[in-house]
């Protein structure tokens, strides 16, 4: 039977040594190992956005990846971004655009649109539309979530 | 739900993963990017007793130009080969269709090997390799052989792999000069698997089809070419009735199932628009590269 492995993980910016079993998803040791319940875990088959974080940079779905898959690697959390008092631009940006109800699917949104943000100049909201086409937001607030990105990728298009 | 227990050997190199599932025997699973295996595991449709990580193993995520083709490692990422200078350069149909699969954070982690061994039957990448011609080089205990991607797929999620051999490499051969390239997808919401794609590459000289591939997807239990259809392109200029009788010959190469999201006669009638517009869309392509 599985026996459980040593690993050694930076998660936003803290290195943890833990002993998981294999079958560890990653969603769930950030849970329910280090606490960190920012990460939310909607639909556990990787359908509903709701637990992306970044892995070494790369926006991933956690309930996707193996706790044990992330030795060594370098892990952010939605509580990587801010903090209440001190948010960062996106999440400035979702409250300023009221892009969140019930607040569930917003780490997975955060999370996905920072390396959206990264990776693509989003110049049209169709492009932002596409690139939240992997997130489900059951309250369907999905306009104000797509004027909010708009809001920051239009001020890094400028800025660039 | 979670992924029932197993045994994780994390392989150093190709051949410690091929003794490792050689070792298992038919119990085992391989996992590279896991954004198919493990739903699969979290929905307990699977339980295997080993699962063979090839993440760590170097030197399997390169995109490389040979002379007339480009090789891709088995671990590089479909957000590698949807960015790859020479992959937009030598094979902009493949950098377009990587842009139709699932999401951001999908592209990050899915490896072009896992995408071919699981077939998927609505998948872009084995209808890629199909349309291109790919060849696969697979690795076993035994040693390596290739394998030309039309022989490799052979039904739905079912591929020409024994339970000891790992994909290791694809060579795609470069379009050649004055192709034109067309890709065509429906789904019901961007990033979703295709109700049907199709994808065209036309190389022409002389305002006259040389050579035509046609290649769908979601439409069968393997991704196929049209080789009717390719036939009445060869030797002709696309003008007139051709276009009309090019999709007739689509349809009739297809047998769609009927499943949730789309009736068989749907999907047959898609696959005839989506592959006209390809064709068409390469048609123009080809000719602007000639001019």
């Amino acid at each position: 039977m599985s026996t459980t492995r040593e690993i050694t993980v930076t998660v936003n910016g803290a290195a943890h040594r833990a002993a998981v079993e294999p079958r560890l998803l990653l969603a769930d040791f950030l849970r329910h190992t280090l606490g960190l319940t920012g990460t939310h875990v909607g639909c556990e088959h990787g359908v509903c956005g709701a637990c992306t974080v970044l892995v070494d940079g790369d926006s991933a779905r956690s309930c996707l990846m193996l706790a044990v898959q992330t030795d060594g690697r370098n892990v952010e959390t939605v509580e990587s971004l801010g903090r209440i008092g001190q948010m960062n631009a996106l999440q400035e940006s979702f409250h300023e655009h009221h892009a969140l109800q019930c607040g569930f699917c917003t780490p997975g949104m955060l999370m996905t649109a920072t390396d959206l943000l990264r990776k693509y100049p989003l110049a049209t909201d169709d492009d932002i539309r596409q690139g939240l086409s992997g997130n489900l937001c059951r309250c369907t607030g999905y306009e104000h979530i797509i004027r909010a990105i708009r809001s920051v990728a239009d001020k890094l298009g400028s800025a660039r | 739900m979670k992924p029932p227990a197993f045994d994780y050997i994390l392989a150093e190199s190709v051949d410690m993963a091929a003794a490792a599932l050689a070792r298992a025997g038919a119990d085992a699973k391989i996992i590279a990017g896991g954004q198919s295996l493990v739903p699969m595991l979290n929905f307990r449709l699977l339980r295997p007793s080993v699962l063979v990580d090839i993440n760590r193993i170097a030197g399997l995520s390169f995109i490389e130009e040979t002379g007339d083709a480009i090789r891709i490692g088995t671990l590089a990422r479909h957000y590698q080969l949807e960015t790859s200078p020479v992959v937009a350069l030598h094979l902009p149909v493949l950098a377009c269709a990587m842009t139709h699969v699932a999401h951001l954070a999908i592209r990050n982690r899915g490896t072009i090997g896992g995408s071919l061994s699981h077939a998927d039957p609505a998948a872009e990448l084995p209808m890629m390799a199909v349309l291109l011609d790919a060849a696969l080089r697979v690795a076993s205990p035994s040693g390596a052989r290739r394998i030309a991607a039309r022989e490799f797929f052979v039904g739905a999620m079912t591929v020409d792999l024994a339970v000891d051999e790992i994909v290791t490499e694809i060579t795609l051969p470069k379009l050649p000069a004055n192709t034109g390239w067309g890709f065509e997808e429906v789904a019901r919401r961007h990033g979703d698997f295709a109700l049907a794609a199709a994808a065209a590459t036309l190389t022409v000289s002389g305002g006259t089809i040389m050579r035509a591939r046609i290649a769908l997807t979601g439409v069968g239990p393997t991704p196929l070419r049209a080789s009717e259809a390719e036939a009445l392109l060869a030797g002709r200029a696309l003008e007139g009735k051709l276009a009309a009788r090019v999709i007739e010959a689509v349809r009739a190469a297809t047998d769609p199932e009927t499943d949730l999201h789309a009736s068989s006669d749907y999907r047959r009638h898609l696959a005839g628009v989506l592959a006209g517009r390809a064709v068409a869309a390469a048609w123009r392509r080809a000719n602007e590269s000639a001019t």
